[in-house]
């Protein structure tokens, strides 16, 4: 009887405590872009809802359309996602319109600290204004734009002696813009194999972003600044400086001379597209697609090298991408939410988004000492990272982005004025922007 | 008693509703009908008009909930009326709109006069032409985009072929000149087929009689042709310019698919500009304006129009 008894209250206590944590677990959505990292991201959350109770749903955009739809989302109160894995450049408009959660008391009280993630990604993805320490975002996929490159074809002897001859240096992976450039006509319109190809494949695209997250490569490296270091805001002479009209010069000489005809609007799938199919020697994209390059049958295994976006005259940087997790402020889940922030910010979570295919940006795990040799591109990363630009975050940075792309592509593409007129233009635009915005 | 349907439903219908209808007048129990779809129509079309008026006087952005609203009397009206840059979108716009109504007018008609001749497979061959317009804008762009590549492309490997160039030597989509183009030939094979449609019933409805007096007055094919055809298919032709020409004044979607509105600005027509005033930069107060004057635009152009087809028909 006594057993019997004590059976019955086991039995019970289970189906009280598994009834509360059936009524406390949630099903959560995390919306991002619909691209490879996001397969990572649902096989890696599979662990989440194991240990939470929770389930997760997804709701994932091509880049094209992901601004736009998720912006739209966040404009209007929608309750469609508890957690966005938003660009980097929404940070501002996200802390400021009170999209996202403020997770300062969030991080202290969890013992998660910022100092734990690379600095770039910290002020990139996480914090409201730059560079002070309130933070609206855990970084989740570090990211930065750099270069895919043939090594097959630079190691062929016959290749390798011609580009000697013309150049006077071997076929390798170029130090500085100006050799990148060199070896892009030196390949464009070759005959390899019985198909022509050509020299590189880098951003054009107008829609979007594609063109500015290309050229930026280009201006910093050539002296270009977003405001005067001392006055922010100010624009003229950092903007439109004597160098920055060299990158832009640069850039569009690039385009002109080393790119396949046709790549007037070309972007992430576009050039991987030219890569894979072995129409280009070298391409500029961001950092998430090196896992893609290494699998593929074609250009994979060995076949493909990577290096970071080469020096110019003024130093060494590239355009950072990647993104920070946030809790939706209109979510009624923000508990369960926050839950999975935690759980995703744990070292041994990290380690596992990495091994597959997720740039971790927590110092544990890139910093350990297998990390550089684990895959032939993890070098690359961390010397990409460690150069790393982004562009404006201010909650403005729609129409900063759009008068850019407009600028860039009228004289890059389409090969309208001069760089100098189109960097003044751009100075114009930027300042009526900040003018609107009450900021000058 | 008779059992019609009718009869039933008046069978069926609650005493108490019956007789509450039956002291109703015919105008009453009209506008019981009409008055949903009436709420309807306010609903959807004219408030959203009203407000997006009432907006456009503001300087409202729908990002900035925490900002507050300011009434900036014309000034939304007067950047747009005085900014080269919407000047050349209109432009690109007119260029698209105007060429695009010329080649789908003159091969529609062509096509409909001769899928009109009885022949073998007429059936068919209509079926076949009327295809592209069946298909999706951004199915049809994105397949353009890779007939117009300059390494694979078919396009390119055509004119290759006639001309002699090399095909990677141009890129329809790339080059300032010829996009503008590109943009054009991809809606003019997609929409030709709904023109020959319009101007197929319109010769269809033409009375072989006429033909048959004209033929006893000795009238050449080519008289009947400019004296019977044209005037009687006039109407359905400029019925089918109506359609293409709001259509085209609001092209989006395959424009955005097969250039984004470029290269540079070439073929970013006003809709692409809108969207990116309203969608992108989120200047909500800025875009109803522009969506306002656009507005007026295309309802003073249509209205013309339809007056000058009422005249036709007239006729």
């Amino acid at each position: 009887m006594k057993t019997k008894l004590m059976m019955t209250a086991a039995t019970s206590a289970m189906l009280v405590s598994g009834l509360s944590a059936a009524a406390m677990a949630e099903d959560l959505t995390l919306c991002w872009a619909a691209w490879d990292p996001a397969n990572a991201l649902i096989e890696l959350s599979k662990d989440f809802e194991a240990q939470s109770g929770h389930t997760m749903s997804f709701e994932f955009v091509p880049w094209t359309s992901f601004a736009d739809r998720m912006l739209n989302e966040l404009n209007s109160g929608g309750q469609l996602c508890d957690l966005m894995i938003g660009d980097s450049q929404w940070i501002g408009g996200g802390a400021e319109n009170g999209h996202y959660v403020k997770l300062n008391d969030f991080f202290a009280a969890n013992q998660i600290t910022m100092d734990d993630f690379i600095p770039a990604t910290v002020t990139g993805y996480a914090e409201w204004p730059k560079n002070t320490p309130n933070y609206y975002a855990l970084p989740a996929f570090g990211d930065v734009v750099g270069w895919t490159y043939r090594k097959d074809w630079f190691e062929r002897p016959e290749l390798q002696s011609e580009f000697t001859e013309t150049y006077g240096r071997p076929l390798s992976v170029p130090a500085t813009l100006a050799e990148l450039k060199d070896i892009a006509e030196f390949f464009q319109g070759r005959d390899i194999d019985g198909t022509t190809v050509y020299g590189a494949a880098i951003y054009t695209e107008r829609g979007s972003e594609g063109i500015t997250m290309g050229v930026t490569n280009a201006l910093y490296n050539y002296g270009f600044q977003y405001e005067n270091p001392e006055k922010p805001y100010d624009l003229e002479g950092f903007v439109n400086s004597d160098g920055a009209v060299a990158g832009l010069e640069f850039y569009k000489s690039l385009y002109d001379a080393g790119s396949p005809p046709g790549s007037s609007n070309w972007y992430m799938g576009e050039n991987i597209d030219a890569y894979r199919s072995g129409q280009v020697a070298m391409q500029m994209n961001f950092a998430f697609i090196w896992p893609g390059v290494e699998a593929d049958e074609n250009v994979g295994g060995g076949k493909s090298g990577y290096f970071p976006n080469p020096a110019g005259p003024a130093g060494q940087f590239a355009q950072l991408g990647g993104q920070g997790i946030s809790v939706v402020a209109y979510s009624d889940k923000q508990d369960a939410a926050l839950e999975y922030i935690q759980w995703f910010a744990q070292p041994e979570v990290q380690a596992k988004w990495w091994e597959l295919g997720g740039y971790s940006a927590l110092k544990a795990v890139v910093e350990d000492p297998g990390f550089a040799t684990s895959q032939p591109y993890a070098q690359t990363f961390l010397d990409s990272m460690a150069i790393v630009k982004d562009f404006w975050a201010e909650p403005a940075y729609a129409d900063l982005l759009i008068s850019m792309q407009e600028r860039l592509h009228n004289y890059v593409i389409a090969g309208d004025g001069t760089a100098k007129e189109a960097l003044d233009g751009l100075v114009r635009d930027w300042t009526e922007v900040f003018e609107d915005e009450g900021k000058l | 008693m008779t059992d019609t349907p009718i009869d039933k439903a008046v069978q069926r219908t609650p005493e108490g509703i019956s007789r509450r209808i039956r002291g109703l007048s015919d105008r009453a129990i009209a506008w019981i009908f009409v008055a949903p779809t009436i709420f309807l129509l306010l609903a959807v079309n004219i408030f959203p008009l009203i407000w997006t008026i009432r907006l456009s006087f503001t300087n409202f952005r729908v990002n900035r909930p925490n900002n507050d609203v300011e009434w900036v009397g014309l000034r939304n009206y007067q950047r747009i009326l005085t900014d080269p840059d919407i000047w050349n979108t209109m432009q690109a716009t007119a260029h698209f709109l105007i060429w695009t109504i010329i080649l789908q007018v003159l091969i529609g008609f062509a096509l409909a006069f001769l899928i009109n001749k009885k022949f073998k497979g007429n059936d068919l061959w209509t079926t076949i032409i009327v295809f592209p317009m069946m298909l999706s804008p951004a199915v049809v762009g994105n397949f353009w985009t890779f007939l117009y590549q300059p390494q694979i492309g078919l396009f390119n490997y055509v004119i290759a072929f006639f001309t002699g160039a090399d095909p990677a030597s141009f890129s329809m989509i790339g080059d300032v000149h010829l996009a503008p183009w590109a943009i054009i030939i991809a809606d003019t094979w997609m929409w030709t087929p709904f023109v020959m449609l319009i101007c197929l019933a319109g010769l269809r409805s033409i009375p072989d009689s006429i033909y048959e007096a004209a033929e006893c007055d000795r009238a050449s094919k080519w008289r009947q042709f400019w004296t019977i055809t044209i005037p009687m298919a006039l109407p359905f032709l400029m019925l089918a310019v109506l359609f293409r020409g709001i259509e085209n004044f609001k092209m989006f979607d395959l424009v955005v698919q097969l250039t984004g509105g470029g290269p540079g600005n070439t073929t970013t027509l006003t809709s692409i500009d809108l969207k990116r005033e309203a969608f992108e930069k989120w200047r909500t107060g800025y875009s109803s304006a522009y969506a306002v004057i656009l507005f007026v635009t295309v309802f003073g152009l249509a209205s013309i129009y339809v007056k000058a087809l009422n005249k036709v028909k007239e006729r």
